[in-house]
């Protein structure tokens, strides 16, 4: 860890702006085969699956199975629910993650942990938790069916809660990690110049946060897109009101592997361009 | 020591990416020793649908007994996906499959030694909550509006057999959810999400007192077959033919019968 470490260490006296520059010089100085080799596998092993689902792609097929009805209606709902759930997860998360950076309380570190759960739980494991929790049945979805009639499962609301279930604690962490790097001097100045705390959040915090925010929203976002066992536990699937990319991508492999593909590129090329349009703007370390 | 205590929680993300790492690798790690366990020269490994597993777990017990020194070992799943596995390469002795269908997806690769045997078969009916409030008592009452019905999507087995049932007696039914396999269906009735789900006799009767079943007498015209096969690269293939025996034998089929199979 040390010998990566340095030539972060070494750009340390120059200001962020010319930490680019700096790590480029390093690497100038020869890359040690231990590191290169393991490293150059690592981009081949998480490259080249999705090389392969290019070089299986029916191209002559995919102009027909891109424009049928039930695509562009899972695209759709993919695209609306990830939105809606990382809207939920920002209106909720960022708090959150300020709670979690920026005050002391008992069992902090605990709760911290717990946070970040829905990361390594199976998404099915998640699925099923929030169908005890919020379903028809459940803990809290009994009261809701009785007193609202609101039933959450087999709904679109409810794809958009079980996503932002499994994508909220990337935006918390990437947040909260920020928050940390941030420092918390110009948020006491605002006070003592007479902000209230909120204020000082809102002027000072959020602006000086916001590259995390938006990394962490990306994140969020991108793994709502992609979710699956969570999803199919407890919104169900239904074409056009809970069955998105992932659940057709997965329908479809059961008995037409072509279609299968050609979702998945669909979903592929989609996440790419976000990620690829958003990260310059504002994934680049300010 | 702050500037190392800042430097750790900085770190603080990139110790939770690596500990998800690490659990995603643990995860792989353990699920490909399990085949290169089975190489072990006494375990037949048995690839078989999901609604085989109650009965195939009793019949493994019976066959360890009277094969002493010799193990099975099972992998139970949607049988579109062990199909998928056995033409992939997994190391298999023996699939059975909960439709011709699925079965067809080995034998067409030339994957299977001989060809496959119907062994039982399964006939649909209808899951309720306990107590059926909804008094459902044919499959014309899933249509009623306001009933959230559930069924197996149409690629499925389970969810072909219901869309023949329903085509057959011109019934037309809009579900809360098409379910990816038949225990995801009968899952959503055990947990009173789900008023019903059109599911297999053997997974009511599997599923105990957590759900009723309702038979309608439409199922009779969409029953599926499962059919079992050797597989052609079987690492043991001996013991792999007597399990075959077995299942197929009298004393196998009491078993799968009580289990609510019927005979082929």
């Amino acid at each position: 860890m040390t010998p990566l470490d340095e030539p972060g260490v070494a750009a340390g006296p120059h200001t962020g702006r010319s930490r680019r520059r700096g790590v480029g010089a390093g690497g100038r100085r020869g890359v040690p085969l231990p590191l290169l080799l393991p490293g150059v596998l690592a981009l081949a092993f998480l490259l080249l699956p999705l090389l392969a689902l290019l070089i299986r792609a029916p191209w002559r097929s995919l102009p027909d199975q891109l424009t049928s009805a039930e695509v562009w209606q899972a695209l759709q709902l993919s695209l609306v629910s990830a939105t809606a759930a990382t809207a939920v997860s920002l209106v909720l998360g960022v708090p959150l993650a300020w709670l979690l950076a920026r005050t002391e309380f008992p069992g902090r570190g605990f709760v911290r942990a717990l946070v970040t759960l829905p990361l390594v739980l199976p998404p099915v494991v998640g699925g099923v938790a929030l169908l005890l929790a919020l379903g028809r049945n459940g803990v809290i979805g009994q009261w809701l069916d009785a007193w609202f009639g609101i039933t959450l499962p087999f709904t679109t609301t409810g794809v958009v809660i079980a996503e932002a279930f499994v994508a909220m604690p990337f935006l918390v962490i990437s947040v909260e990690g920020t928050l940390r790097a941030a420092d918390p001097r110009y948020e006491e100045a605002a006070t003592t110049l007479g902000a209230s705390r909120f204020t000082a959040f809102r002027r000072v915090t959020l602006p000086l946060i916001a590259p995390g925010i938006a990394a962490g929203a990306v994140l969020a976002w991108a793994r709502a897109l992609g979710e699956f066992g969570a999803t199919i536990t407890f919104a169900g699937n239904f074409p056009g009101r809970t069955q998105t990319m992932p659940l057709a991508v997965y329908l479809a492999l059961q008995n037409d592997p072509e279609a299968a593909i050609s979702l998945s590129l669909v979903l592929l090329a989609v996440s790419i361009t976000v990620l690829a349009g958003l990260r310059d703007r504002w994934m680049t370390p300010s | 020591m702050t500037r190392s205590v800042c430097r750790t929680r900085r770190m603080w993300p990139l110790a939770g990416a690596s500990a998800a790492a690490l659990i995603a690798l643990s995860a792989c790690s353990a699920s490909s020793d399990s085949p290169a366990s089975s190489k072990s020269s006494d375990t037949v490994t048995v690839f078989a649908a999901a609604s085989l597993k109650e009965s195939f777990t009793t019949l493994g017990k019976k066959f360890e007994q009277d094969h002493p020194g010799t193990k099975v070992s099972f992998n139970f799943g949607g049988s579109d996906s062990l199909a998928a596995s056995i033409t992939g390469g997994a190391p298999a002795d023996v699939f059975a499959a909960a439709s011709p269908r699925t079965m067809a997806l080995v034998t067409d690769k030339q994957e299977a030694a001989g060809t496959p045997a119907t062994f039982v078969r399964n006939q649909l009916e209808i899951a309720t909550v306990p107590g059926n409030p909804h008094k459902v008592s044919s499959l014309k009452d899933l249509t009623e509006s306001g009933l959230k019905v559930v069924l197996c999507d149409r690629t499925v087995p389970c969810g072909a057999a219901a869309q023949k049932a329903l085509d057959a007696s011109r019934l037309r039914l809009t579900p809360v959810s098409y379910e990816q396999d038949v225990k995801g269906a009968l899952t959503k009735v055990e947990l009173k999400e789900a008023d019903a789900a059109v599911v297999y006799k053997t997974d009511v009767k599997a599923a105990g007192d957590k759900v009723e079943g309702v038979e309608f007498p439409e199922s009779a015209g969409a029953i599926n077959d499962y059919p079992i096969a050797l597989l052609k690269n079987a690492p043991h293939a001996e013991a792999a033919k007597a399990f075959i025996a077995l299942v197929r034998s009298a004393e196998g089929q009491q078993v799968l019968s009580e289990a609510g199979f019927l005979k082929p």
